[in-house]
C-alpha cells in the first residue's frame, strides 16, 4: 500500500517542477534591466502610498464575527428549507431553538456596541 | 426523494451538557442586562446551573446510555468526572464572586467563559468520539484562552493569554493530525470502533499509521495535562492569569485531558498496553521528577503551585497508564478518579488562600508573605496547611490516599520502579509544602499584609479544605464512588 504513495510523490515533484523550471529558464533568457517604477510594489497601477504594515481597527473582526452569526444562519435554514416537507415538526423546533440562539447573539454584539462603528 | 430520517435521541445523556450550554447562554444575556459594577448577581445565577447540572446527573448513576450514534455517553466514569469538574467549578466561582470587583476586572463574561469551558470539560469526559473530544477540547482551550487574559490591561496576564494561545494551537495541531491519522488507520472515529478494528488486526502499514497517530494524540494531550516534556507553558500561563482562573486551569483542563486520554488509552487502545505503557511510564516518571525537583527552587508560591501541579499530573498518569495493565486495571481507574478529586480540591483550596492575599495591583505570593499567617488569619493558615499537608500526601488528608491508591496500581501494574519514584518525588515535594507551613506558624510577620477574606471565598476555602480533611478521614464513600465508575467503563 505504501507503494501508492510513490504517485503521491511524483504528482507532487511535477507539481513543483511546473512552475519553478520556467521561472529558472526565464530567469537565464529574460534582459534584466531594473528601474525604480519597475522594482516599486504594485498596488492597481496606483502609486503606493505609506507603509505596509499599518495597524488595523480591531472593529473589522468585530464585523466579520458579527457576519459569522448570519452566514452560519443561512448554511442550516437553507438545506432545512429545501427539505422542509419530509423533516417535519422536530426539525422546525429544532431551527427555533437555533435561530433564537443566534439572536442571543445578535442582541449580546448589540448591546454590547459592536455594531457601532466608533 | 428518499425519506429523512430523524435519528432518536436521548437527551437524558446530555442533560447536564444542555444545562451548563443554556446557562452559560443565559448568563451572557443576564450580563447585558445587569447594571455595571453589579455582576455577582451573574455569578450567582451561574452557581445555581452548576448545582442544578449536578443535581440532574443523580438519577442516571448506574444507567450507562449514549446517544448521537454513540458519540457521547453518560457511563458512572464520565458521570463521576461532571461531578469533580462541577464541584471545581462552583469552588472556582465562589473564590472568584469578591476577587473579580477587588482587582478592578469585573466583567460579567467571566461566568458566561467559566460555564463554557466546564461544558467543554464535560465533552471530553463524555465523549466517546475523537471528533467529540477535539470539539470539547478546543471549546475548553479557546474559554481559557480568553480567560487567561481577562486581568487586562494587566501585561502579565495578557502575556499568559498569548502564550497559552499559542502553545495550545501548536498541541492542537499535533491532536488533529494524530486523529486523522488514526481516522486513516482504522476508518473509524469512533473509540469503540478504533477498538474492534485493533481487535481484528491491522494491514501491517496501517499499524504504522496508527502508532504514529496514537502517539501524536499522546502529545496532543499531553500538552493539556502538562507532562513533560510538555509542560514549559504551565508555570508562566499560571503566574500570569488571574489567580482563580490558575486554580480552574490547574484542576479543570488536567482533568479533563486526563479524562479524555483514559477513555482514549483504556478505551480504543487498550490492546497496545504493551506498546504505550513502559513509554508513558517513563513520562510519568520525568515529569513527577521535573515538576518537584523545579517547585523546590520557587520561592514564589502561586510558580510553586504551578510546578506542583505538574508534578501531581505524573502522579495522576501514574493511575491512568496502570489500569492499561489488565492486573490494575480496576485499581488504576479508581487511582485515577479518587487522586483528581483530592488533587482539584486541594488545590483550589490552596489557590483560593493565595486570593485571600492578593490585593489590588500588589501580588503576595513570596514564601515571606506567609510569614506568620497563623497569627493573622488563623482560619487561612490551617486552611492552607492541610491543603499542603493533603498535596504533599500526608495522613489524614484525602491526597493521601489518593497516592496511596496510584502507587498501589502501579505496584500492581508491574511497575514497581514507577512507585518508588513516586515515593521518592513525594518525599522532595513534602519539602516545600511543609516550607509554607513553617512560613505560617512558626515565623513572625515580615511585612504588613492584611488578607482580604469576604464570605463567599470562604465558603470556598472551607468547602475545600473540609472536603481534604474528611475525605482523609473517612475516605469510604468516595472509594465506593471510584469504585461504582469502574465497572461501568466499557472494554
Amino acid at each position: 500500500m505504501l507503494a501508492h504513495y510513490a504517485f503521491i510523490g511524483v504528482f507532487f515533484i511535477a507539481a513543483a517542477s511546473f512552475p519553478i523550471l520556467p521561472l529558472i529558464g526565464a530567469y537565464f533568457l529574460r534582459p534584466s534591466r531594473p528601474t525604480e517604477v519597475k522594482l516599486d510594489t504594485y498596488e492597481c497601477g496606483l502609486e503606493a502610498i505609506g507603509d505596509i504594515w499599518v495597524q488595523f481597527k480591531v472593529q473589522y473582526y468585530l464585523y466579520a464575527l458579527a457576519f459569522v452569526v448570519f452566514d452560519i444562519e443561512v448554511v442550516f435554514l437553507y438545506p432545512w428549507a429545501v427539505a422542509f416537507n419530509q423533516l417535519g415538526l422536530f426539525a422546525l423546533v429544532e431551527m427555533a431553538i437555533f435561530l433564537f440562539i443566534l439572536i442571543g447573539g445578535l442582541v449580546y454584539a448589540w448591546r454590547k456596541g459592536a455594531l457601532e462603528w466608533v | 426523494m428518499p425519506d429523512i430520517q430523524i435519528p432518536s435521541i436521548d437527551l437524558g445523556v446530555s442533560l447536564q451538557l444542555l444545562i451548563i450550554f443554556g446557562g452559560a447562554m443565559v448568563l451572557l444575556l443576564a450580563d447585558l442586562f445587569s447594571g455595571e459594577g453589579n455582576k455577582r448577581i451573574v455569578g450567582y445565577i451561574a452557581l445555581l446551573f452548576v448545582v442544578g447540572a449536578a443535581a440532574a446527573g443523580v438519577p442516571y448513576w448506574d444507567a450507562p446510555r449514549s446517544t448521537f450514534n454513540g458519540m457521547l455517553v453518560l457511563d458512572n466514569f464520565a458521570l463521576t468526572l461532571n461531578w469533580i469538574f462541577l464541584l471545581s467549578t462552583a469552588i472556582t466561582i465562589l473564590i472568584s464572586l469578591e476577587y473579580l470587583p477587588r482587582q478592578g476586572i469585573e466583567r460579567g463574561e467571566y461566568y458566561a467563559l467559566l460555564l463554557f469551558a466546564l461544558g467543554g470539560m464535560m465533552l471530553l469526559a463524555q465523549g466517546t468520539d475523537l471528533i467529540v473530544l477535539f470539539l470539547g477540547l478546543e471549546l475548553l482551550s479557546i474559554t481559557l484562552y480568553v480567560l487567561a487574559g481577562f486581568a487586562y490591561p494587566r501585561l502579565s496576564s495578557e502575556e499568559a493569554a498569548m502564550k497559552y494561545l499559542l502553545i495550545g494551537a501548536f498541541a492542537a495541531g499535533f491532536l488533529v493530525f494524530g486523529i486523522a491519522l488514526l481516522y486513516g488507520a482504522t476508518g473509524t472515529s469512533s473509540l469503540a470502533g478504533i477498538a474492534n478494528k485493533l481487535g481484528s488486526g491491522l494491514a501491517a502499514d496501517d499499524v504504522a499509521f496508527m502508532l504514529a497517530g496514537a502517539a501524536l494524540v499522546i502529545i496532543g494531550f499531553g500538552y493539556k495535562i502538562s507532562m513533560a516534556p510538555f509542560h514549559m507553558w504551565t508555570p508562566d500561563v499560571y503566574e500570569g492569569s488571574p489567580t482563580p482562573v490558575a486554580a480552574f486551569m490547574s484542576v479543570g483542563t488536567k482533568g479533563a485531558g486526563f479524562a479524555a486520554l483514559a477513555r482514549l488509552l483504556l478505551v480504543a487502545l487498550g490492546s497496545q498496553y504493551a506498546t504505550w505503557g513502559l513509554i508513558l511510564a517513563i513520562l510519568a516518571a520525568v515529569t513527577m521528577v521535573i515538576g518537584n525537583v523545579s517547585a523546590v527552587a520557587q520561592t514564589n508560591v502561586k510558580r510553586m503551585l504551578a510546578y506542583s501541579s505538574i508534578g501531581h499530573a505524573g502522579y495522576i498518569l501514574m493511575g491512568v497508564l496502570s489500569a492499561g495493565s489488565p492486573a490494575a486495571a480496576n485499581r488504576g481507574i479508581e487511582g485515577f478518579l479518587f487522586y483528581l478529586l483530592a488533587y482539584s480540591l486541594t488545590n483550589l483550596g490552596a489557590f483560593a488562600v493565595l486570593i485571600a492575599l492578593e490585593q489590588r495591583g500588589e501580588a503576595a505570593w513570596s514564601l515571606d508573605d506567609f510569614a506568620g499567617l497563623w497569627h493573622r488569619q488563623p482560619f487561612l493558615a490551617i486552611a492552607m496547611a492541610l491543603c499542603m499537608f493533603s498535596l504533599a500526601g500526608v495522613p489524614p488528608t484525602a491526597g493521601f490516599w489518593g497516592k496511596f491508591y496510584v502507587f498501589t496500581a502501579a505496584w500492581e501494574a508491574g511497575l514497581q520502579w514507577l512507585a518508588v519514584v513516586g515515593v521518592i518525588t513525594s518525599a522532595i515535594a513534602a519539602f516545600f509544602y511543609l516550607r509554607i507551613i513553617v512560613q505560617m506558624f512558626m515565623r513572625d510577620p515580615v511585612r504588613e499584609i492584611s488578607p482580604s477574606l469576604d464570605r463567599n471565598l470562604m465558603i470556598g476555602v472551607g468547602l475545600a479544605a473540609l472536603g481534604v480533611i474528611v475525605f482523609g478521614i473517612s475516605p469510604t464513600p468516595v472509594i465506593d464512588l471510584v469504585q461504582g465508575s469502574v465497572l461501568a467503563l466499557s472494554r
